[in-house]
């Protein structure tokens, strides 16, 4: 095996947290900073330009990891053989410098203050009628700390959008429900296509508040605080899914990679696979990868951060045999437990007009968001304790995923000259209404290592054990309700709903939202690591990233940069000055 | 080396809407063309264009598969990595029991589970009438492999042509989608009161002036 020279800090993934560590650390310290990246080479804008091909970019999914390299298993109850999925459904993750970053619609809301004490407040507010096999945590700090977090974090990606709580002022127009932010949003918020018109009228009229998405791709001109520049957004459509063609999205390669570039402390090494994190004592020596050549690689480092998918991130931890296997016989252990993703469910609107839906970009659109958080008390009495984001779905109409959507009923068959005729009146006359619900994690739902199935280097893949309960398909059903609602409103002609089914099956599932297997907490007896990501066994081992969540809200980026910024401050600002555990 | 075979056919054309949206269709073009076939053979080509035919037919509505080159598109997939089931995770064991759960689970390529859907469909699939195809179609509708056959004709009808379907981009026309336009920064707050906004469809290549290859010419 090669030893490479000794690093200061090795980064293991080069997608949004590890770009911004490395991007911090090297404008702040002189230190040396290694990020091993398993994909290719940066991809370049006109790269992301001829991809605007939806059969490559939507159906073949070529911004994704190619799953036949590492899968993972689903099954839904620790009593059944898990399978692996073999084909990408739930939990798409991206590939190559960027990661997922690059290829996110950029759909920014903050979670509410509540969302970081919810176990606490969920306790107060509901008590025993809560389910009994719920596991949700605290995180260890409140809202307020976060809020500054918040702000540079939306700062540094341009958010357009408008603020609802000015220091605790109700601004109308804005989400009058949203916790109190410092500042107003950096960039105004983006015109209104015709379905977010007649949202506004439909959801006003029912005495709702709606607003503008925040929005991470930029309604004008943008300079962030780190001096980047971006143009504005195009509503050229190819967003989610595809790279951005003139960089105006905010992704780690629009806005961390410029600084990078500039700083000679920092390497990026691409197609380098990390395995495993080496250590003994108690102390991370360095990580083994395998590099371009196939060849194992020593990269030995002082600090290792752990920036990879939620999912790699747990997955390296217990291949390394890290932490303790979290058992849900007992509730012993912390490694692997609180798995979530996001609830949902979505409904297809009809109308008599066209749309012109393949106008559109991430984030652009707008949402209502009387129902994220404590559900309305009738709801709550038929056991629904927690809501979600109900908003339009403006990414950009593409004619292969779109064709075929017709009214429920209006023909027999999803083929044929029938078919054929109904398609072609509906195509610009249908878009989608959603919801991005809060998760709750549960003591059954939880990852491990798979005993069969192996990804390329033959490690074994990561297990999911996870279900809906009746609490997400009694939560999907009431924004269901409320989505349906609001169609009629619209003056929708027909309208389908798509809800939460049990059993979930991850290989059907759309979701990349994937959260938790390494939370973090106050404590070592109920987390992984500390509230600064810092593992607490291991205090030179930070893992960073959407495993941290001890549940989720709703789209979760924006709170995972805001943690990322947390956790990097701590570890220039008191770490590095003296090593050793933070908490 | 397997002598490669061409299958003749002619696709594209120019579609225009009159007033009351009744759809004209100018064949433009009447010559028939000889496309060398990467995976198929003639016969088979003969077959799959045919029921592809009957999934999205050529009819008063406006071009089908037939036009849009639809059994192209899809050699050339079966030819490229996803045909030869590249992009799954095909590490054993194959667990196929309990189907609702799980997704496929087989071990079959999708070019094996084209040539065994083929067979299915008999050698004399494209020589019988349209009803006939229709109840035969029916009868394998609940199959993977017609499964497969329906997505991957919307695929060759709405792809950008650069992967050899959407031929003279008769299928963005059909539906007045415009193509990969790069902005419509000009166009968003204008077009949102409901009326139809229609420019004349583009592909990634005109738009670009570069030639652009498919996933599955590697």
């Amino acid at each position: 095996m090669v030893t490479m020279p000794r690093a200061d800090v090795v980064i293991v993934g080069a997608g949004w947290t590890g770009l911004v560590m490395a991007k911090e650390i090297a404008t702040r310290t002189p230190l040396s900073v290694v990020v091993l990246e398993r994909g290719g080479q940066v991809r370049t804008m006109a790269q992301y330009a001829a991809g605007m091909d939806e059969l490559d970019f939507v159906i073949r999914l070529r911004m994704k990891q190619n799953i036949a390299e590492q899968p993972y298993t689903h099954r839904r109850a620790p009593n059944e053989t898990a399978k692996p999925v073999r084909q990408w459904g739930a939990f798409q993750q991206g590939i190559g410098v960027g990661g997922e970053g690059e290829a996110w619609s950029g759909t920014t809301p903050r979670f509410l203050p509540e969302q970081f004490e919810l176990a606490s407040h969920l306790r107060r507010k509901y008590g025993s009628r809560l389910p009994d096999d719920l596991s949700v945590q605290d995180w260890g700090f409140t809202y307020g700390e976060l809020e500054p977090y918040y702000w540079r974090a939306e700062q540094m990606l341009g958010l357009s959008g408008k603020a609802g709580n000015l220091r605790g002022k109700k601004v109308p127009g804005g989400n009058v429900f949203e916790g109190p932010r410092s500042h107003e949003y950096p960039l105004p918020p983006h015109p209104y296509p015709y379905l977010a018109v007649l949202f506004e009228k439909g959801t006003k009229e029912l005495g709702y508040h709606p607003f503008p998405l925040p929005a991470a791709t930029p309604s004008g001109v943008y300079t962030n605080p780190d001096g980047v520049t971006r143009p504005p957004c195009q509503y050229c459509g190819h967003c989610g899914l595809y790279g951005c063609m003139i960089g105006a999205k905010a992704t780690p390669t629009s806005t961390m990679l410029p600084i990078i570039k500039t700083k000679r402390n920092v390497t990026l090494r691409t197609r380098s696979w990390v395995r495993r994190v080496i250590h003994r004592n108690g102390k991370a020596e360095g990580v083994v990868y395998v590099d371009a050549a196939g060849k194992e690689v020593m990269q030995p480092a002082d600090v290792v951060v752990l920036s990879s998918w939620s999912m790699n991130n747990v997955s390296r931890l217990m291949l390394s045999g890290i932490g303790d296997p979290y058992d849900p016989n007992t509730g012993k252990g912390t490694l692997g437990k609180n798995f979530t993703t996001e609830v949902g469910g979505s409904t297809d609107v009809f109308f008599d007009k066209p749309l012109n839906g393949f106008i559109g970009g991430g984030g652009v659109g707008n949402a209502i968001g009387d129902f994220v958080g404590d559900p309305p008390d009738a709801d709550v009495s038929a056991g629904v304790f927690r809501g979600g984001l109900i908003r339009t779905l403006l990414g950009g109409q593409s004619p292969i995923t779109a064709f075929g959507r017709v009214p429920q009923g209006e023909v027999k068959s999803n083929w044929g000259a029938e078919w054929k005729k109904a398609g072609i009146n509906w195509y610009d006359r249908q878009l989608s209404v959603q919801a991005n619900a809060s998760h709750f994690a549960y003591r059954q739902n939880y990852v491990d290592l798979d005993p069969t199935y192996t990804d390329k280097w033959g490690d074994p893949v990561l297990r999911v054990t996870m279900n809906w309960t009746d609490h997400e398909v009694r939560q999907s059903r009431m924004l269901g309700r409320v989505q349906q609602a609001i169609a009629t409103a619209m003056g929708a002609k027909a309208h389908s709903f798509r809800g939460n089914q049990q059993p979930y099956d991850a290989s059907r599932a759309h979701d990349t939202h994937v959260q938790g297997g390494a939370i973090m907490g106050n404590s070592p007896e109920t987390s992984v690591v500390n509230t600064w990501l810092q593992h607490w066994k291991m205090p030179n081992l930070w893992v960073v990233g959407g495993s941290a969540f001890p549940q989720n809200e709703s789209n979760p980026t924006l709170t995972l940069i805001a943690l990322t910024y947390r956790a990097v401050d701590a570890l220039i600002d008191r770490y590095f000055k003296k090593p050793g555990a933070l908490a | 080396m397997k002598r490669r075979e061409f299958f003749t056919l002619t696709v594209g054309g120019v579609l225009i809407y009159t007033l009351n949206r009744q759809a004209l269709w100018l064949n433009a073009a009447e010559t028939p063309v000889k496309v060398p076939l990467r995976f198929f053979t003639a016969n088979e080509a003969r077959t799959i264009a045919a029921a592809c035919e009957r999934i999205f037919p050529s009819d008063e509505t406006g071009p089908g598969a037939k036009e849009a080159g639809v059994v192209i598109y899809i050699d050339r997939q079966l030819a490229g990595p996803y045909g030869r089931d590249e992009f799954r995770y095909t590490k054993g064991p194959f667990i196929e029991t309990d189907p609702s759960f799980g997704g496929y689970q087989g071990k079959e390529s999708p070019q094996q589970i084209y040539r065994a859907g083929i067979k299915l469909l008999g050698n004399d699939f494209a020589g019988l009438m349209p009803t006939q195809q229709d109840e035969q179609l029916r009868q394998i509708e609940k199959t993977l492999f017609f499964q497969m056959l329906r997505d991957h004709t919307l695929e060759g009808m709405f792809c950008d042509p650069l992967h050899g379907g959407n031929a003279d981009l008769v299928g963005w026309q059909l539906i007045g989608y415009p193509g990969p336009v790069m902005s419509w920064r000009s166009a968003i707050a204008v077009y949102n009161k409901g009326e139809a906004y229609r420019p004349a469809p583009v592909s990634l290549e005109q738009i670009l002036g570069v030639r652009i290859k498919g996933i599955e010419e590697e």
